[in-house]
């Protein structure tokens, strides 16, 4: 940790009058995984597409392990893999042709991408289907194709655009699945996505995107501390005592509140389960249920994006 | 500010790939039936006019090109009317075909520059135009061999590679065009539309419209004869415009070395000279000089409106 891989810097695009992106500052660090996040028509697609490069900022800069993607945009592009928003292939090729076509692109010598793509073939597991056309491969076939694509340019940062929509929960996990391997192998991913549970379980930082600007930056337990005052939820189920007096003053408890019959919410800025149990059995309780979640991002989503709306 | 790499890079990938897509395309199955059907028709039309008036000729191969019995046009003919056709087919959806199948984010995102992406896709086109040049001419060469039991003479030889990189770039203007519109417009069928309709301008309007404007901005004086000269040369110069004129001047030229000019001639230029005697490959070469460099002008010129357009196009999707 600690070496920056994406520094970015003032960054601002305009189109015409409308604003896609304004005065965006960005640390993203070697080895991790971290998220834009944000509604459509935030500015993700457009950040992602100025750090490769693919279109000019108005204003601010951009380093890229170092390389100005404006300046020397294909040292950036042969260490940068990018996977597109609902990716395409050519459909009059096979899986294998497409592959080869993007490593001939990218110089790789013939009998090494051969290797390589045999290799992604079978980790992304369409080795079977190598040679059929990509006319006929399903919406998450395509996309781990475009994962094997990253695979066979072996890149160090990889740029996926909402790489989950659109598919179902099952190809969602497996895509999820992957990612997270490719992050343990040492490779730095950024992905996008409007779709926050999927984003909190991968990543390691998050960007909350808002209007063109980054609202806010870090760890999700942060943002969630930040936003919502806690970061813990305890539920908890409990009968024959009232369990909001008995949790009065203990240390940690920012608020509790009745959710249902005998069920009460605690937001706590530590985890407080042990001490919630010992009180509501001393006050004479029968605890029948105690949980906690992580408070979730979609929360601090809300609260968030509620918050700003507030203040604008 | 200067970029670093070279724009080349990928080009080569980028042809062989696009050469090798439109050689199992469909579309160009389709589009090559076509003109191979018609050339073995005029071809065969031909042959048969040979031979009912051949007489004593030097230039017998060429010919076989250039005679049309009725109803059949002459081989070049067709090939002025198809050799668009051609190109627009390989054109048309170029750059928004990337868009559309949603492909032009990834390989742009591969080391590559826009350059090497549109050059790669032009020169593969243009390959695949050039391959199927030689084929048909090669075809053509044969069957006269097989049917006039003669083979060509080495001028004929070398009018015919001629008339092959006259064909070449007038085929090229025609896929640079469908090209350019193909960057304009995001939609294939918009674009393969414009490219036809500009085809129909200039293939079978544009001969109508030149005298009518020619008519207007240079009329005849009954009393002046000197404004006919004019407006005949106004005429010739808007007919210039299109690509079509200048294939045609050059094919004439070329593949009829009898062929002394291709504009306004006074009599006294005629002095000396042998009529319907051939002019030697060189003074031909000479006198299509400028059609051959205005159809590769007219090639640059549109690529480079494309190349222009595609450079500055914003990479959404």
């Amino acid at each position: 940790m600690g070496e920056a891989v994406i520094e970015a810097n003032g960054l601002t695009k305009r189109y015409d009058r409308a604003i896609a992106v304004e005065g965006l500052d960005l640390t993203i660090e070697r080895g991790e995984v971290f998220g834009l996040l944000g509604p459509n028509g935030a500015g993700k697609t457009t950040t992602i597409l100025l750090l490769l490069g693919l279109t000019e900022p108005t204003a601010g800069t951009v380093r890229v392990l170092g390389f100005d993607p404006l300046r020397d945009p294909l040292a950036v592009k042969r260490r940068v893999g990018y996977l597109p928003d609902a990716v395409g292939f050519y459909d009059t090729m096979t899986a294998r042709e497409n592959l080869s076509y993007t490593a001939r692109l990218g110089g790789i010598a013939r009998a090494e991408a051969a290797m390589r793509i045999d290799d992604a073939l079978q980790r992304v597991r369409l080795a079977d289907v190598a040679e059929r056309r990509v006319a006929t491969f399903s919406r998450g076939m395509r996309q781990r194709l475009g994962i094997a694509d990253l695979l066979v340019k072996a890149c160090e940062v990889a740029i996926l655009d909402e790489p989950t929509s659109g598919l179902d929960p099952q190809s969602t996990q497996e895509l999820l699945d992957l990612i997270g391997k490719l992050s343990r192998e040492g490779m730095t991913i950024v992905l996008s996505s409007h779709l926050l549970g999927m984003v909190q379980t991968v990543c390691t930082r998050v960007a909350l995107f808002h209007r063109g600007k980054v609202g806010l930056v870090g760890r999700v337990s942060d943002l969630a501390a930040k936003v919502l005052g806690g970061a813990f939820v305890v539920e908890i189920e409990a009968d024959g005592c009232d369990i909001v007096a008995a949790l009065d003053g203990l240390d940690g408890v920012t608020r509790a509140t009745v959710a249902g019959s005998g069920l009460v919410r605690i937001d706590a800025t530590r985890d407080v389960r042990g001490d919630v149990a010992r009180r509501v059995v001393a006050s004479g309780g029968d605890l029948k249920r105690l949980s906690m979640d992580r408070s979730s991002l979609d929360e601090v989503y809300v609260n968030y994006f509620e918050q700003v709306a507030h203040a604008a | 500010m200067r970029r670093e790499g070279s724009p080349f890079t990928g080009l080569s990938a980028v042809a062989m790939k696009e050469a090798a897509d439109h050689m199992t395309s469909a579309r160009m199955h389709l589009v090559m039936l076509l003109v191979i059907l018609t050339a073995i028709g005029s071809i065969y039309a031909a042959i048969g006019q040979i031979k009912s008036t051949v007489g004593q000729d030097a230039f017998l191969f060429l010919h076989l090109f250039t005679t049309a019995r009725q109803p059949l046009p002459s081989f070049v003919a067709f090939l002025g009317f198809l050799l668009p056709l051609i190109g627009i087919a390989l054109g048309f959806d170029a750059v928004n075909g990337e868009y559309s199948r949603r492909t032009m984010s990834r390989i742009l995102s591969q080391p590559i520059y826009r350059d090497a992406l549109l050059a790669g896709k032009f020169l593969g086109g243009l390959l695949v135009i050039g391959i199927c040049l030689v084929t048909l001419w090669l075809l053509v060469t044969g069957l006269g061999i097989l049917t006039l039991g003669l083979p060509p003479t080495s001028e004929e030889i070398l009018r015919g590679i001629a008339f092959l990189a006259a064909s070449l770039a007038y085929a090229g203007v025609w896929l640079a065009v469908s090209m350019l519109f193909s960057t304009l417009f995001r939609s294939p069928s918009t674009s393969a539309l414009a490219a036809l309709t500009l085809w129909l301008l200039f293939t079978i309007f544009w001969g109508m419209l030149a005298p009518l404007v020619a008519g207007a901005i240079a009329p005849v004086d009954p009393f002046n004869p000197i404004t006919v000269v004019h407006q005949a040369e106004w005429q010739q110069a808007l007919a210039r415009i299109s690509p079509n004129t200048l294939y045609g001047e050059a094919t004439t030229a070329l593949l009829d070395p009898s062929t002394r000019s291709l504009g306004l001639i006074f009599l006294n230029q005629l002095q000396g000279a042998l009529m319907g005697a051939p002019l030697p490959f060189e003074a031909s070469a000479l006198l299509i000089w400028p059609q051959l460099a205005g159809l590769i002008a007219a090639m640059v010129v549109v690529y480079t409106i494309a190349y222009v357009a595609f450079q500055r196009q914003e990479i959404r999707a």
